[in-house]
């Protein structure tokens, strides 16, 4: 049984007053709230067992080393990875997908080739291939969706041709909420030979993924919006695909044998992750998904898809609310606007009744004036949104538009 | 209306939603700002919102600004800094303490730089014209 309430007290954020307010925290893709027992093992980690990883010759060290190394092998089991060896810690998922870019891109991506985005791309997922682009001079095909949000597959199919190379696709729209049918876009891909990589930081929060089921060449995920600190994110990468990939960054913990004339570099993954890493953080990762995975990710996404099916009731009571982006099966990421009031300033006024929101164009601007704005005002839901949070929302937003 | 009646009148008002209807209507009563000004070269860019500011030398040499925003919260803030900075030398633009003058009507956080209202590069913007012009 998923106790929402008893789930709410394990979040001592969630537990402030705002604007003299209950916390209503619908921001939680921009970043979600973390748990207790997160903040406990990183205090922990720095009061009682901290030093630097992979310089073991003392206790201490041998000590977070394997506590490190724990961390990824609980990100292996997360997404049901082969080897542990194909988990790559990042800063965030931006630089995971940055990573694959300047090194997977540079040496196998030509001029003749093409590489596949959707329209409904955060700016990490669109940026770096429009920028490698214009280096290499390769086409980027971007497919269309729906005016609705939803996926079009005659759309999608178009856009893959011979050359496709790569298709880089997000799993979750972090404005519209719709979640991409990841495993017949992938396996069409694979038919073109190309190699796919999945921008997951929205949908991995919200579902199970299994990688090997996807069969999916690369995935990029945030540790931040997991439940997990800032400051870390996740490389997946089929060990053969890793494994004939140029390093990224260079220095200290990612080499093999150095010489003033020459050095050679060090199997992955500790050939992508140059330097001191954030050490903390990925253990810190490790417990947020320890702490999702004792939930159940398909605990969370039954509760998240109630969530949603309840907020689709009381939505339409706001008279002169839109949503924007009604694909079925959608999650729990409700853009709206509300007729004659900027979102801007329906933000204001939500804060002011302790209501969290996102507003402007959420790292994704081509998407919010595809759709025909200039800016959304978005809601968000985490693990442990519950209906007083949606009710606050109604109340809050029924309020708001009493000033215009 | 000149800042010290503002402040004035914000004295009067004692929740905050009193406060923000009371902006909302200065935001609708700032004269209407010319459609050949919503432009790019009027822009001052902000993050959430679409911030105008249109700047007019005076024939003393003072200084005045036309302003409008797509958001009426905006608008109505915007109403206020024009109430502070307008028809003043580019000097005396320079020295006013607009943060005293925000904590006063108890708006301070809309200067913060998280806020991305545009109107702190609104405010930067009314100092750079008092450079130039």
């Amino acid at each position: 049984m998923y106790d929402v309430k008893k789930i709410r007290k394990d979040f001592p954020v969630l537990g402030l007053q705002i604007n003299g307010h209950p916390n209503t925290f619908l921001d939680s893709a921009a970043s979600a709230q973390k748990p207790q027992m997160v903040i406990d093992k990183m205090v922990n980690i720095y009061s009682k067992e901290y030093s630097n990883v992979h310089r073991g010759s003392y206790l201490l060290s041998e000590e977070i080393t394997s506590e490190y190394e724990e961390a990824r092998k609980k990100v292996q089991k997360f997404l049901g990875a082969k080897e542990d060896s194909e988990i790559v810690f990042t800063r965030n998922a931006t630089e995971a997908i940055n990573l694959v870019a300047a090194t997977w891109g540079r040496k196998f991506l030509s001029p003749k080739d093409r590489v596949v985005i959707s329209e409904a791309e955060h700016h990490a997922n669109l940026v770096p291939w429009q920028v490698l682009r214009d280096e290499i001079g390769f086409e980027l095909k971007i497919f269309k969706i729906n005016d609705d949000g939803s996926f079009n597959p005659e759309e999608y199919q178009k856009s893959l041709n011979d050359n496709t190379k790569l298709v880089a696709i997000t799993g979750m729209s972090n404005v519209l909420g719709t979640v991409f049918p990841l495993k017949e876009m992938i396996a069409l891909a694979h038919q073109r030979g190309a190699k796919v990589l999945v921008d997951a930081c929205q949908y991995i929060v919200h579902q199970p993924v299994d990688v090997v089921d996807l069969d999916c060449d690369f995935l990029a995920f945030s540790g931040h919006k997991i439940y997990g600190p800032t400051g870390v994110g996740v490389l997946y990468g089929k060990e053969e695909l890793l494994s004939i990939m140029p390093p990224y960054q260079f220095g200290g913990d990612m080499v093999d044998v150095v010489t003033y004339e020459k050095t050679t570099f060090d199997v992955p993954p500790a050939r992508f992750e140059a330097g001191t890493p954030a050490i903390v953080q990925a253990i810190g990762l490790g417990a947020a998904l320890d702490y999702v995975m004792n939930l159940g990710m398909d605990a969370i996404k039954a509760h998240e898809d109630e969530l949603v099916d309840y907020i689709h009731q009381r939505l339409p009571e706001v008279k002169g609310l839109k949503e924007i982006g009604t694909a079925a099966g959608k999650g729990g990421v409700i853009s709206i606007v509300m007729e004659g009031v900027h979102p801007q300033d329906l933000a204001f006024l939500l804060d002011k009744e302790g209501v969290s929101i996102r507003v402007g164009h959420h790292c994704a601007a081509p998407l919010v004036h595809r759709m025909g704005y200039e800016s959304l005002a978005r809601a968000s839901f985490g693990l442990y949104t519950d209906h007083d949070d949606i009710d606050r929302f109604i109340a809050a937003l029924q309020k708001a538009k009493t000033f215009f | 209306m000149d800042i010290e009646e503002l402040i004035e009148n914000f004295q009067f008002l004692d929740n905050w939603e009193d406060k923000y209807r009371y902006i909302i209507e200065l935001g609708e009563k700032l004269p209407p700002l010319p459609e050949e000004y919503h432009a790019e070269e009027w822009k001052v860019q902000g993050c959430q919102s679409q911030v105008w500011l249109v700047p007019q030398k005076e024939e003393n040499g003072d200084l005045s600004f036309a302003g409008d925003s797509d958001a009426m919260i905006v608008k109505g803030l915007i109403a206020i800094v024009l109430s502070i900075y307008n028809h003043k030398s580019p000097s005396a633009i320079k020295a006013v303490a607009v943060e005293d003058i925000f904590a006063k009507l108890n708006l301070q956080e809309h200067l913060s730089p998280s806020r991305r209202n545009g109107l702190l590069a609104m405010i930067d913007k009314i100092k750079h014209y008092a450079e130039i012009l």
